[in-house]
Order: C-alpha cells, then structure tokens, then sequence
C-alpha cells in the first residue's frame, strides 16, 4: 500500500535473459508452496465447504449434525426470506461506491497535481486515520451523529431535517459510515493511477482547445481508468459485505446481509442457509465483477 | 590516417597450438529460443589490449561480453582465459570484472563500500588503503561516504569504473560505459578511460554501438552484426579498407557504385562503372577476380574530388565526367555534396573547407574523380544498404 | 475569488482530508472524558483517569493483549510465507503462475463476510466446530494476510534492477552472499511494509475474527460487545495510542526519506 519510488528499469538491446533451468523451476515451487497450501487448504477448501453447507438439510442442527441432502431448496428460500437485505446491501455499496469516488477522485487529484512538495505528507494524512480501530472509529461517528449532536441541531436549524428529523438509524448514517470506512481503498489506487499520468499531456489538452472539463474527461478521465476500476471493486466489495455500519449506525430497518449471514451462522445457529446466503452474495459479486472488468476493458487487475 | 594495408598484423591469427594469454573464444554460439544471438563466434584478445566489439544494437555484441562475465551461459562452444577453461565458471568464479551499461552501483551502499565489494567477498587485505589508491585514481576521494544517488551521472561512471578495476581483473568488460553520459562529457570520459586502461595495463573488453567512441579509444575493433564478427583489426585499417559492405556503411559513410569486373592490369583490378573503366589495387579487391562479375566499388565521400567539367585533374586517377550537383551543405570545416552521376545514382562528396576552392553551387555541371589506392571492391552478393545507420547516434 | 478558483480541488482534498481527521479528533477527546453515565456517550468533562487507569476494564486490556498476541504471530507467519511467494512470482518462471495469482488475487477481491463464513463451514465440517478461538482466528489472519504481503513485496522486488545482483556475482560475491548482501537490504523496506500492513490488517479485524472466534475475545470484538452496552472511555485510550504510534512509523520513515533526499543536494 506504499507508494514505492521504481529505479529506471535498464534497457537492453538484446533479448531477454536465458530461458530457466529445470533446478530453477523446482525453486519456484519450493518458494510458493507454503503460501500457496495455506491459501488453498484455509481459502479455497472452505469454499467448497461453505458449498456443501448450503445444500445440507435445512433440518439440521450443529448439535446433532447436519445431512447432506443436496437441498437446493436452501437457495431459493435463502432469496425468498432474505432478497429485502441482499438488496439493500448492493445499493448501499453502490451508492457508497460512487460517493468515494467522487471524493476519492478530488482527494487523489489534489494529491497528485496540486499538493507539490506536500504530496508525501497529505498521503500519509490519508492513511494514517485508518490505522485507529474501525470499530472504534464507527463509535465515534455515532457520537458524531447522534439526535441531539452538533451536526444533527445543524441540520434542523437549517430547515434540511425536520425538527424530529435524525440521522441515526437512517440509511444516510448507514452510506455515511460506509463512504468513511472504505474510503482509502478509492483514495490509494486512484492516486497511483493519477500519479502516473504525465501533466504535460493535460497541458497539452488544453494547448489543442480543450476547456479544463473537457480535458479532464477526454484526457484526465480516460488515462485513470485502471485506478478507477480498481478503486471502485475494492470499496464495493468490502463494502456490500459489511454489517458493522449497519449495526452500529442503522436500526433493523437498515440491516444488510451481512447482519443477516453473521446472525444465522452465529444466534440462528441456521447454517444452511446461511451458507446458502453467502454463497449466492459470492456469486453475485463475481458476476458483476466480471461484467464490470469486461466493460471498463481492464484486464491488468492482478 | 593514410598508413592504408600496412598494418595487416591482425591478433586473430594466433594458432590454436600456442600458448597465448588473453581472453580466447572458440565456435561461442548462444541461442534464446530460435533466435542465435552469437553465431559460431572465434576471437582472440591479447592481453594489455583495448579491445572494442562494435555494432548496432541487437548484433551479439552485449551477449558476448556477457557470456564472458558469466551472465549468460553459452549454447555450445568454449571461452579461455590464458589456459584456464572459464566456459562454464560461475561469475564469482573467474578473474574478470564488468561496468555495466547503467553502473548497477549497490544503492543501499556507500562509494566506498561499493569499491571495497569485491575485496571484501575476496578477503582481500588492506582494503582500506587500496580503495582510497582506486578513489584517488578516479578522483572520488573526497566523496567516499556518499552514496551513488548523490553522485552525478559522469562520477557514477567512475565509481563503477573503480568498483571494477580495483580487484585488477584479467579481462575487463565494459557494455556501454558511456552510454548514459552526455556527448561532453562522453568525450572526456573516453580519454579518461583510455588513460586510465594504459596506466594500469589491463585488458579492457569495450562494448559500444558508437563508432567513434570505438575508434577514439580502442587498439583493436572487431565490428559485429547478426551474431558475426564482420572484420577486425586497427581503427585506420577498419576505416581505410573495409572487406564488406557492412564495416563500409556502418563504419563512416562510403559510396557503392555497382561495376563489372574486366581483369587485371598487373597489380591493379580493372572495373567498368556504368561504361567507364576504373583501377583498384589488388590488395583491396575483396571478391573473387573473375571477369564479367559484378561488384560494388567503393569509394569514402572525403577521397573524392570535384572539379571543373572539362577541366585538368590534379592527380592521376579514376575520373568520371556528366556529374550536377543537387546538394549542397555548408557544415563549417566541410561541405558536403550530393552529386548526381549519369546512371541517376547521387554520390556523397565531402571537401574541406581550405579556402583554395570555390565552393560549387547546385545545378552545377562537375566532373568526380579519385586516386585509385583509395577504392575498394566488395562483392556484390551483399547488400549494398547494409550498416547505414538510420539515424546518427 | 481567482485564487480560490484555481485552487478549488485543492481546496477540496483538504476538505476530505479533515472529514477523515474528524472521528479521530473524536476519539482522541473522548479519551479524556469523564463520563457522567455509561449509558450516555459524549463529553462531559477532562480527565486523565483513563490514561492513568488504562486496565480499569480487566476484560478490555487482555482483548488487546491478545489481539497483540494474534497480530505479532500472524504477520510473522504471512509475513515469512508471502515473502518466498513474491520471490517466486517476480524471479522465476514456471508453469501455473497465472493459478498463483489468481490464488493471492481472490481473496482480496471477496467479502469478508464470506471468506469468515466459509472458514467457518470448514471447522464446523472438520470437527472443530467446539474448539473455535485462538488458533483458528490466527489461522485465519495468516490467510487473509498473506496476499497483502504478497503483493507488497512483489512490488518492491519488482522494481529491484536485476543488473545489482549480477554486478554482485561479478564481483565476487556467491549466490548466498548476494542475496544477503544486496537483495534482502534492497528488498527489505518492502517487507517491513508488508508486516507493518499485516500487523494492522490483524489487530483491527472484526468480520472474519467474529465468525472464528468462539469464546476467544479480540480488541474489536470487545469493542463491539460494549457498543451495545456502554462503551468505557479507555477504549478511546487505546484508539489513540494505536494513532500516534502508527503516524510516529510513518512519519518517521517520511522524515527519514526527506533527510537522504537533503543530503542529496
């Protein structure tokens, strides 16, 4: 997550270095095998449980233990009991999503062409909030938003809520608690793409008649994609699968799925469907994810 | 520059029997994938020689010298040095030390302990005193504790110029040493470097891309292309009588004027060109003299003289009237011509500026010649475009 | 009215910025406050109580003793596995990379929720549905940090000159002593990022954890156990600490760049 300076890559004329040894390739698997066990014996291997778990019988318990019956059933009252949650969770991260953007963007802009000699420490300001626990800093914005508080009596007094109005409790505090959270995942990628492009090009835009708008969605815009692309799927993800803003911010009228998922594993004790839920909240992310990466033409995400 | 095929004494020609102590290379071939990057490749350097490889990028030249470090591991053939096998040594095993194209100072260490590293993986004694001996050499030792980034670019040189030097190598290679330095500053590292290589003796591989580079600093020039070494021999030997088309074009500048071969004349080839015969001495005739063969006669745009259509030639020597010229450029100690002969074909003329002669103008009618121990004949199987560079770097 | 319209997006990056420092300014206050009610959570009054008695809660000081715990072990372990795996992809080829990175891809690309609830299908499935706690919350945080050292790492060592290690074998130096001469110092302050990250990543999370935990109890969980019951203002204390430790590690090694960056000139 560092920004680290790259030292010029030599060029060389001459083709690239010798083709590897067959000791050399026997190294490489010594070197990944480690990690790469750990990541498929406790990442990939639970996949395929959390598949199984969702086609047990849905009559089960943990104390008596549950049959596989290839339930697909689960599925469907899953989405049927639950699409309410599934739902909300996507548009809140959506809306989240955008809202980091559009901050994300102003904030990686400043830092990039306009922070000059300062662009190391307004990156540092930028991570260093987020090293204090997000659950106490979700705490804090409850303070902040709470009924009587600064901002609320704000707001009433200038007519933007009414004079019951709150905003704990309310999807606004919900997104609010999201856009804060997730933020620096928009905020690090968007910089390191818009760090790259070179000032001269806007400059040159604007030398060939472009206005500054225009010049930044036909120059700006287009050259931060990568940044773009990447920035959003890391502040959508996390955040359509989170439920500690929900919880702490919102009422059960703003309960996402992930309320929905922790509940049943952990006080429903219903895991078959939870599975079941969590399976179908992994799907649909890949697939918009996909369809994503496939329409913004991105393919360099690894 | 003028002492032309005297010094045919080429270092290649030791026999495989004798005892010899350079850097000896044998068939060295090296292949990636299916492309041979070093074809086949013999050379022979003597030691206490400034030996330059040159050629345009891509030519083997840098694959070479890294097969010689150790860097790269040879296909097939044999490298020595004396009468050490050093083919398949490790590079931390052989007596030869490099200067890499961009330095490759350690970053994380200072000036002097980038020198002192090789003495210090070879536990040599009294680093101490010898990398403050190879500091001062290079004029660096008042900047012993910085580190590289804190260098300029022509002191980065040194350093990594005494970084090599200092473990006093058998052979060292130098891949683009210059290459990064600006053309002043390339200039006075070159006689720097060449100062340095006589003061202390060794023998220094120089690999560049850059002709004059080569000529200004080595003894011996192997011009390299396609994974060959084309000709080898002195930088005036090179330049004065090349054998192919190649070391013509890419070694200076040279016209190839296309002819017939119509035998000899005692020492001399006779060559009809486009219906006028031309002499060439037989010492520079490097095709098989068989009459009726075609052939490139070459000829160096500074050995050929204008003058008057009509008028007397100063010299004895090849002449060829109907020549306009079609270009003229002014570049200070010289003026250079483009003149276009009756076959439609333009030769390049290049006549300096002593005063004693008008200057030509274009359009003007002009009668080419040039003395005959100045031309050359090359075989007309090669490409007569081959070398020219298209662009000057 | 020309300058601020020059200086707008600056202007708003700075807005942003502070927005980000509100919570934290909150935090930092609420760690001195003197509360009137638990139930109540705002200032009522200074004191530095809670910095003096930071372990007034018993509870809360051993949540973060083992979070420190699980924090320390997880990024030693992610830390030493994800370095040989960056060496791996950036210095060798082999067959099956597009698989390996794909493997480090994903799970930085899935909801906790769901890498915390498979985890859970897999314990529950292999019996170990009644020992959850300690080792499975670490087995946890080793997972999910290892592609973040991975691809720190990567990125460092990426941009290392490969032309440095030859020179070193040309100098003398074998294979073991140019790895640890040059390339372990070069590539170095990209794993003390990758441990620093890792040690954060560990200490702050909740999702994952809560679904593992059993009866163990980390920092956040304990934060969010009190959230619904009354928060004691050493919590702040501890959010606090955490900040200025963190800005100290950071700062210091911006300080330390800008001091070699001056002696440059």
């Amino acid at each position: 997550m560092t920004a680290t300076a790259t030292p010029p890559q030599t060029r060389s004329a001459e083709p690239p270095a010798e083709p590897p040894r067959q000791r050399r390739r026997l190294t490489a698997y010594w070197l990944l095998l480690p990690g790469a066990l750990w990541l498929v014996v406790f990442f990939v291997i639970p996949f395929y449980s959390l598949v199984a778990t969702s086609l047990y019988d849905p009559d089960g318990s943990v104390l008596h233990g549950y049959d596989m019956t290839w339930a697909f059933s689960n599925f469907w009252h899953a989405l049927h009991d639950y699409w309410g949650p599934l739902l909300r969770s996507l548009w809140y991260g959506a809306v989240a999503t955008a809202i980091c953007l559009v901050l994300g963007y102003v904030l990686a802009y400043a830092i990039a062409f306009k922070a000059g000699r300062w662009k190391n420490l307004m990156l540092v300001l930028v991570i260093a909030p987020f090293f204090t626990s997000f659950l106490v800093r979700t705490l804090s914005w409850k303070l902040l938003l709470r009924d009587d508080g600064f901002i609320v009596n704000s707001l009433q007094f200038l007519h933007l809520i009414g004079p019951e109005g709150r905003l704990l409790a309310t999807p606004v505090a919900v997104i609010a608690g999201l856009v804060y959270n997730f933020l620096p995942f928009m905020v690090l990628p968007l910089f390191a793409s818009v760090d790259k492009i070179d000032h001269r090009l806007i400059e040159a835009s604007g030398d060939l008649y472009a206005s500054p708008v225009v010049g930044f969605f036909k120059v700006t815009w287009p050259l931060s994609l990568p940044g773009v692309v990447s920035g959003t799927l890391l502040t959508f993800i996390p955040a359509v699968g989170d439920y500690i803003n929900a919880q702490l911010l919102g009422s059960p009228k703003q309960r996402m799925i992930g309320n929905v998922i922790q509940d049943l594993f952990t006080n429903a004790n219903n895991y078959p469907a939870a599975g079941a839920l969590s399976v179908i909240l992994m799907a649909l992310i890949l697939v918009m994810v996909l369809l994503y990466v496939r329409r913004a033409g991105t393919e360099e995400l690894l | 520059m003028s002492q032309v095929a005297e010094r045919t004494a080429q270092p290649a020609q030791t026999g495989d029997g004798g005892s010899f102590d350079g850097l000896r290379l044998r068939s060295l071939t090296k292949q990636f994938a299916a492309f041979t990057a070093v074809d086949s490749l013999d050379l022979d350097v003597p030691s206490g020689s400034f030996f330059a490889l040159l050629g345009p990028s891509g030519c083997g030249k840098t694959t070479t010298l890294r097969m010689v470090a150790g860097l790269e591991t040879p296909t097939s053939g044999s490298m020595h040095l004396g009468d050490r096998d050093i083919t398949w040594d490790k590079p931390y095993r052989r007596p030869v030390n490099t200067v890499f194209q961009n330095y490759a100072l350690f970053p994380h260490l200072d000036i002097f302990e980038n020198v002192a590293f090789g003495l210090r993986r070879r536990r040599g004694k009294d680093v101490e005193k010898q990398v403050g001996d190879m500091l001062e050499l290079v004029e660096l030792d008042s900047q012993a504790r910085k580190k590289p980034a804190q260098l300029s670019g022509g002191q980065q040189q040194r350093v990594a110029l005494a970084r090599a030097l200092i473990n006093r190598p058998e052979v060292l290679l130098l891949d683009e040493p210059l290459g990064a330095l600006d053309l002043k500053l390339r200039r006075s590292m070159q006689i720097e470097i060449k100062r340095i290589q006589t003061e202390v003796g060794l023998t220094f591989v120089h690999v560049t891309h850059d002709q004059e580079e080569a000529m200004t600093m080595a003894d011996t020039i192997a011009v390299m292309n396609a994974g060959v070494i084309e000709q080898m021999g002195a930088p005036g030997d090179l330049y004065e009588n090349p054998r192919t088309t190649f070391v013509a074009n890419f070694l200076g500048q040279s016209n190839l004027i296309e002819g017939t071969l119509k035998g000899r004349d005692g020492d001399q080839v006779v060559v009809d060109m486009q219906g006028t015969l031309a002499t060439v001495p037989a010492s520079r005739a490097h095709v098989d003299v068989v009459d009726n063969n075609p052939v490139w006669l070459g000829i160096r745009p500074e050995k050929v003289l204008l003058g008057e259509s009509g008028d007397a030639i100063d010299a004895p020597g090849n002449s060829i009237p109907g020549g306009v010229v079609t270009d003229v450029s002014f570049v200070g100690v010289s003026t250079q011509y483009l003149v276009r002969m009756p076959w439609g074909q333009e030769l390049q003329v290049f006549e300096q500026n002593t005063g004693r002669r008008r200057l030509f103008r274009q359009g003007e009618p002009v009668e080419v010649s040039w003395r005959p121990e100045y031309a050359f004949l090359l075989d007309h199987s090669q490409d007569a475009s081959a070398g020219v560079e298209d662009d000057a770097s | 009215m020309r300058w601020l319209q020059r200086n707008a997006v600056l202007l708003g990056g700075l807005l942003v910025i502070v927005y980000m420092f509100v919570p934290i300014f909150v935090v930092v206050l609420m760690s001195f406050n003197k509360p009137r009610s638990k139930l109540i959570y705002r200032f009522d009054g200074f004191t530095l109580q809670n910095w003096l008695h930071p372990c007034q809660s018993p509870s809360m000081c051993s949540a973060v003793g083992r979070s420190i715990e699980i924090g320390l072990l997880a990024t030693i372990v992610a830390t030493v596995l994800g370095t040989l795996m960056a060496f791996a992809l950036v210095r060798h080829q082999f067959r099956g990379r597009t698989v390996s990175n794909v493997l480090i891809f994903l799970p930085m690309a899935s909801p906790e929720i769901v890498m915390g609830s498979s985890l859970l299908a897999l314990f529950v499935a292999g019996g170990f549905g009644g020992r959850l706690g300690f080792w499975t919350i670490l087995i946890a945080h080793i997972m999910f940090c290892l592609s973040f050292v991975v691809v720190t790492v990567r990125a460092r060592l990426a941009g290392l000159d490969t032309n440095l290690e030859q020179a070193a074998m040309d100098l003398y130096a074998t294979e073991a002593q140019t790895f640890w001469r040059v390339t372990f110092p070069l590539v170095f302050p990209g794993i003390l990022g990758a441990a620093l990250l890792s040690f954060s990543l560990s200490f702050d999370d909740f999702i994952i954890t809560n679904l593992n935990a059993g009866n163990t109890t980390t920092f956040p969980m304990y934060v969010w156990g009190v959230a619904q019951r009354g928060v004691p203002m050493q919590v702040n204390v501890v959010g606090t600490v955490m900040f200025v430790i963190s800005v100290a590690i950071v700062v210091g090694a911006e300080l330390n760049r800008r001091r070699q960056e001056r002696a440059l000139a």
